[in-house]
Formats: C-alpha cells, structure tokens, sequence
C-alpha cells in the first residue's frame, strides 16, 4: 500500500476501491506511526483533511475531478490560508496568511487534500534541514543522518509514504539534493514555469516551487497541476504546452553531456561508481553520452553565496516585528524594537546570510562582489548555452556525496555549502533540473541531475522516464514498509 | 579578515544586534566566507553584462483593472498590536 504513487491513489479512488477518507487516514495514521522518528511534519492538519475528504467523499465519483481526493503535503514556506505558515522560523511563529499562494489555489481547484505542512531549512537557507528552529528531519534510510535540505521535510516525507507526493522550493538545489539523500524523485522547473505568488521569498531571481515524488510520472503531473503564468508574478510564464505523461523507454538519438567538473575530488567514490552505472545504463538504452567541460560552473557556488544572499538581505528585512509575527517586548523605541526582534527571531545561518548579503550590498563593495557575481552568472549561462549546442541534456550526480551524519557539517558553513555545488548552476541559468535515484552506496541513495535547455521540460521528463525505466529502482527505506 | 568595526557596522544596518561572542565569531565565519566568494577575482569577466534574470523577459504589462483584493481587518490579523485597523509600533527614538 505505502509504495503508492500519487497515480495510484487517484485510480484507486477512481475505481471506487478506496474511499478519499480511506486514503487520507491511511497517511496521517503512517505520519503518526513513523513521525515522532523522521520528523517531516511541522503541522498536521488531520481535521481539515479528513474534512475535505468527506467533502470528496460525498461527492458522486463521475463528478468528480481527475486528482480530487488525492493528498498532498508542503513545505512550510508556501501561504495556506488560515493555516500556521512559518519557514521555520521563530519569527513567523503563529503567521497565518490570509490568502493562498497560487500552487496552493491551484491544487485546492484540483481538488487534492492537504494533510499539512512540512519541514525545512529556516527560510530555505541550507542543506541539511537542521537549521530549522524547531526540529530535526531524520534521513528514513538512516535516521542518524540529515535527509538534505532545503526541503528536507518534503523529501522524507515521501521517502517515509507519509504522503504520496509533496511540494518543495529549490534555490540553489533545495529540491533535488533533499530528493538525491532521500531516494525520492525532485524536480526544479524552469525559471518562470512556476507562480511564486505566496512563496515566502529567499532569493527571488532564483526560487522556483517543484515537485517531490516517487517516479518521474507523478513529477509530471504535479508540475502540469501547478504550472502557468500568473497575474500575480510578473516573473512567471507558464509552459508552453501542457505536459502530457512521459512514455519514451528508449533513448536513441538523444545525445548527453556528462559535466567533467562534477566529478572531481569532491565527489564521492560511492557517488562516482553509481554515476557511472547510470551513464551505462543511459548507453545501454540507446543514448549517447560524452564529457563536457564547462569551467564555470565551479565558480557557480562563489556566486551564488553573493547573489542568494544579497536578495535574501533586501527580501527580509520585512520581518521587522510590525505587520506579523513575532514582535520583541520591552523596546524602548522603534529601531530598538527592529533590533530586538530581528535578533531572537532568526537563527544563526539566517544572520548569517543577511550579514554576508547586506555587506556585498553596502557601499563601496557593491561593484567588486554583486557587480561581478551577476557577470560570472552571464558566463555560466553562456557556457550552458554553448554545451546546449553540442548535447541534449547535461548530465551529473545530484550532490557530491551521500546524506551526511546530523552535526557533522554545522560547524562549518562553508562545508555545508559544498553539498549544493552541482545543483546551483542551474538556478543561477534559470534552467529545468530534475533528480532521479541512480542507485545506493552503501545502503543510502543516490541520485541522477539531469538538466535541459529553458522550457524543455516535456523533454526533460521523458528523458528522465526512460533513465528510470533502464535503472528499474524502486527500493523504499524499511519505515516507510512497516505499516504495511 | 574583516574588521570587528566593520562587523559592527553591519550588523547595524542589518538591524542585527549581536552578544560579544557572536561578533567574534560571525567576523570569523564572514570573513572565511568573502575569502571564498573573491575567487571570482579569478576570472576574466571583461566585457560581460550582468544578468539579474536567467529568461529574457520582455516588459510586462497588464490592464490596470480593480480586483478584489484583502479586507483591511484580514491584512492587518496578523499584526502583534493592532488598534481601530492599525498597526501600533513603539515610538520613534
């Protein structure tokens, strides 16, 4: 039962063999057998779930909507209205918006049900989810590991069957490495394809909102259900065509870039043998694979600790104690009471970000850091351009090493950081990059990057879905079976 | 390494306000960090444009039509202090 995808679920209501209230329990009854351990859940809204279960329930089943009744958790950046949204954080304690954010009025007029919100990196800010102020999230492979992050909680909750599927945000890799530790399928659109109305913003020139799931079908099909230009942000496009079901199995003709630079020292030997194990199986199944150098892509993780932070600096200096959320008491003026505030709210990485951001930011340095980080962006996205010329998709592992032990990076920012250095030249590009499971080492996942061209993403999912039918992968940590 | 005076400027503009240890080790942790982030020094960037955004938008534009937007009592729920659809701040120093 816990191996369901999400398109399991929706034929199995649609058939009549398990009712929406039937399924959803079923969830919330796993979160409450594995989640005291895993810790994916920030927020379980067990009766506002069931309550729209019934609501479905009552609903005669030729009336209803292709995906009405199948639940869903999120990451707790994205506005649920009347729902606790936090980021994690201590200073959105008790926010709750009074709107939804646009994936999350899409997927509510497409009927899916929301079981809650899920854990994460305070404010998206780091890679192992153990920057949340207010728990951890255990690997469900091995829970004395991190699950990766930003979207930790998104990722082992699927990894976990606490949920068929969930949404994740990814800025720098907050997608696909937490997918990549967590044997889960993770997917970062193109720049633009996904609204980021109701996201709450890290660095926006880079956010996207993505899905987490166990196969590339279902991956297609939540980003089908959350796609398309809004009103609301200016940045958004759309698709250019809705998505349909990948179903190529071959790869002939298709021609990929392995990216040299991701293989070096950082790369773990177990990463690297799975690695190659793929770019055989990509041979195998009629596709042809070559080394690519792209020089620089290996300064993509020196600009983006210039541009994320720079943005995130500006994009929080609202939380300031006066419109939501936590306010200090005892101020004795204003500024004093923004200090106070801003200080017990965010936790240390956030400082962190807004210190470096701010500084790259002030006067006198703002050419020789913000300047230059946004030129070495035109040069990665130009070397992409060049190597889009000569190969179809590029291809590399996800993260450079398996999940970490929890507290074995955190005291060492610049460590941590490493852990997104082949995922975040894509944001930096604005490009579609999705990460399948390769393969274990040593027992824990491994994941597959491939990246596509701007907008390719119908392409993108089919040559994904052919990988993951060569590679046949469908292992599941034990937690997730033990409620079967 | 930066200067502890620097940390401390800003940190004010931050509006950050930091305990004695947390300043030493915040110079610490920035400064690794800018050390890291100035191996862009390494490259030849002569005659590129910054890019700000990865796809080329063109302006965007849209009629200025009225819409429904918040209630002044929904936008104003989430505030810690909250008088007749206001928000109250401390006074200004």
């Amino acid at each position: 039962m816990f191996s369901l995808t999400a398109r399991a679920c929706r034929d199995l209501l649609g058939s009549g063999e398990v009712s929406s209230t039937e399924l959803v329990e079923l969830y919330l009854d796993q979160v409450e057998r594995v989640d005291d351990r895993v810790g994916s859940f920030l927020l379980v809204d067990r009766d506002g779930a069931l309550a729209q279960a019934a609501a479905v329930d009552a609903t005669p089943r030729d009336e209803r909507l292709p995906w009405e009744g199948v639940p869903i958790a999120l990451k707790d950046l994205l506005c649920v209205e009347g729902m606790e949204t936090t980021c994690a954080s201590r200073i959105l304690k008790g926010y709750r918006p009074p709107y939804d954010a646009t994936v999350v009025a899409k997927l509510r007029a497409a009927g899916l049900i929301f079981l809650g919100k899920l854990n994460m990196d305070e404010f998206a800010m780091g890679s192992s989810t153990e920057n949340s102020s207010v728990q951890l999230t255990r690997n469900p492979w091995d829970l004395e590991r991190v699950p990766g992050g930003s979207s930790g909680g998104s990722a082992a909750c699927v990894a976990a069957a606490q949920a068929p599927w969930s949404l994740g945000s990814d800025t720098g890799g907050s997608i696909r490495q937490p997918a990549s530790l967590c044997g889960v399928v993770g997917m970062k659109p193109t720049y633009g394809v996904v609204s980021r109305y109701g996201l709450i913003a890290f660095a926006s020139s880079l956010d996207q909102i993505g899905p987490l799931t166990r196969d590339v079908r279902d991956a297609a099909a939540l980003l089908d259900l959350i796609a398309g230009n809004d009103l609301m942000d200016s940045t958004s496009v759309g698709l250019p065509a809705p998505l349909v079901m990948p179903t190529r199995t071959d790869l002939t003709g298709l021609r990929f870039g392995v990216i040299r630079e991701f293989l070096g020292e950082a790369c773990e030997p177990g990463v690297r043998e799975v690695f190659d194990g793929a770019v055989a199986a990509i041979h195998a199944a009629g596709g042809m694979c070559e080394e690519l150098q792209l020089p620089s892509v290996e300064k993509g993780l020196a600009a983006y600790y210039i541009i994320a932070p720079a943005e995130a600096s500006s994009n929080l200096a609202r939380f300031d104690g006066v419109r939501f959320g936590h306010r200090s008491e005892g101020a004795v003026d204003l500024i004093d009471m923004y200090n106070r505030t801003r200080s017990e709210g965010f936790g240390e990485e956030v400082k962190r970000r807004i210190m470096i951001g701010t500084y790259v930011l002030s006067s006198g340095y703002y050419d020789a850091y913000y300047t230059q980080a946004q030129k070495t962006r035109t040069l990665i996205a130009d070397d992409f351009r060049r190597a889009f010329g000569r190969v179809d998709y590029l291809i590399s592992p996800t993260s450079p090493t398996v999940a970490f032990g929890i507290g074995e990076r955190t005291q060492d920012p610049l460590a941590m950081y490493l852990s997104d250095l082949c995922t975040i030249p894509a944001n930096l590009a604005g490009l579609p990059a999705i990460s399948i499971p390769a393969g274990l080492s040593h027992g824990l996942p491994v994941g597959l990057q491939i990246i596509g061209p701007h907008f390719s993403e119908q392409g993108l999912l089919e040559a994904a879905y052919a990988v993951e039918q060569r590679l046949g992968l469908s292992a599941l940590p034990s937690i997730a079976e033990a409620g079967r | 390494m930066i200067s502890r005076e620097e940390v401390e400027h800003i940190a004010r503009l931050s509006r950050l306000r930091f305990e004695e240890e947390e300043l030493e080790r915040f110079r610490h942790d920035l400064s690794a960090i800018l050390d890291y982030v100035n191996t862009l020094g390494e490259l030849d960037l002569e005659g590129l444009k910054p890019t700000a955004h990865a796809v080329d938008l063109k302006n965007v534009l849209r009629a200025d039509e009225p819409g429904v937007c918040l209630s002044q009592a929904a936008a104003v729920a989430n505030g810690p202090a909250v008088e007749a659809g206001q928000f109250v701040v401390p006074r200004i120093g």
